[in-house]
């Protein structure tokens, strides 16, 4: 395949990856990597380079409209980034020493807990209003737009927030994700912000937390340029558009079929995995 | 954030970081694009195999090396530029947030801030880990 070719049709399916990721919340960088690998055939560390990048380019692309609205709780997001950064630091580090064949199937665990999450019913919790130790130490209660005026909310369980959230950066570095989903665990199950703050923060979040994997691969020489480019470019334009076709798109089916896309991609990142092929 | 000791109010701050990452994310986008197409009319129609690892070569691996790459018009070094703008835009961001911080005279978030920046920093610069 020429470079011109490679490059057209790698940008279509990033393309289509951004647009389902942002319609369905998954985000668009879980089936980059598995596109790469498994439709391009190319090298696992190249694809995690340019699967960060373009992970990058959503997340700061989001954050800008969800700060400006006011959903994203900035010092829950700033305290938590010491963790994912140190997190993505010690990702880059251990994917020094962890075979491809070994990341792939790692890669096909992630996904399939991924897949098992996007089919968990999502149950608005109570918003408690208990002051918390670490909260208070950090100022880190806040209130969000609701239809009913601002809402007051405290945040929980800080530590451990914070424990789960240096996972979620190591996986981000080590396999080019973004980590949203455990991100999102971590903050809207743990400690208890609702779930709006939640994903605006994790999203926030996700552009620190890539961006610090990311200057470790590309000294590394795992950013292609040719690579990279279309993914990027083809990931956030899908992005843009599925975020202005949010209100009006029937996303229920989209997402039983991007999750079983998932699932599909799923075992082939453990096949090809366990039998060496990666 | 809230009882700011000084002229930046929170939402201030807030409506300064969503533009500062717009401003990011366009201007690579922008450059990037310029340097693809200048990549794909000088290099096209190659039949390149990404399917071995061989890493980049040097002076498309560190930020100085890209820049005097980009300088001399050599088309994968634009799009690496762009690459690393994209990187450098959610670090712009911390940094900011930094000041802010300063500006609000809080003592407790200059220094998380400043922990955050100069990791990530220490990653873009020397990508040593």
């Amino acid at each position: 395949m020429t470079t011109v070719a490679f490059a057209l049709i790698v940008a279509i399916g990033s393309f289509a990856a951004g647009l389902l990721g942002a319609l369905t919340g998954l985000g668009g960088g879980i089936v980059v990597v598995p596109m790469l690998t498994l439709v391009f055939h190319v090298d696992l560390r190249y694809a995690i380079g340019a699967s960060l990048i373009s992970v990058i380019a959503t997340s700061s692309g989001a954050a800008a409209a969800y700060v400006r609205e006011g959903f994203t709780n900035v010092r829950v997001g700033i305290v938590l980034e010491v963790a994912t950064v140190v997190g993505a630091l010690v990702g880059a580090l251990l994917a020094q020493f962890i075979s491809t064949s070994k990341l792939s199937m790692l890669f096909g665990i992630v996904l399939l807990f991924a897949a098992w999450r996007s089919l968990q019913p999502r149950e608005e919790h109570a918003l408690l209003t208990t002051p918390d130790k670490w909260s208070a130490r950090f100022r880190l209660d806040s209130t969000y737009p609701t239809a009913k005026g601002e809402q007051a909310y405290s945040v929980q369980r800080v530590p451990a927030g914070f424990a789960l959230m240096f996972i979620a950066g190591i996986l981000s570095a080590l396999l080019g994700i973004g980590s949203g989903i455990i991100k999102v665990l971590a903050m809207d199950q743990l400690m208890r912000l609702p779930y709006k703050v939640s994903t605006t923060t994790s999203n926030f979040m996700i552009g620190v937390t890539a961006a610090a994997g990311a200057g470790v691969l590309l000294h590394r020489g795992q950013i292609d340029p040719t690579v990279a480019f279309p993914v990027m470019l083809g990931v956030l334009s899908g992005a843009v558009l599925g975020a202005r076709m949010l209100g009006r798109a029937h996303t229920k089916h989209l997402r039983q079929v991007f999750t079983a896309v998932v699932v599909v991609a799923a075992f082939e990142m453990l096949y090809k995995g366990a039998t060496g092929a990666v | 954030m809230k009882e700011p000791t000084t002229g930046w109010s929170d939402h201030d701050v807030e409506q300064l970081i969503g533009r500062l990452l717009q401003i990011g994310v366009a201007a690579a986008a922008v450059v990037t694009v310029v340097g693809g197409v200048l990549l794909l009319a000088q290099h096209g129609s190659s039949r390149p195999d990404y399917s071995v690892f061989r890493g980049e070569p040097a002076y498309l691996t560190s930020p100085g090396a890209i820049l005097r790459g980009a300088v001399a018009m050599r088309s994968e070094a634009i799009v690496q530029l762009g690459l690393v703008l994209l990187i450098g835009t959610p670090v712009a961001r911390v940094a900011f947030t930094l000041l802010a911080f300063v500006f609000q005279r809080d003592r407790t978030y200059v220094i998380i801030t400043a922990i955050v920046l100069a990791l990530l920093l220490y990653g873009l610069v020397f990508g040593h880990v």
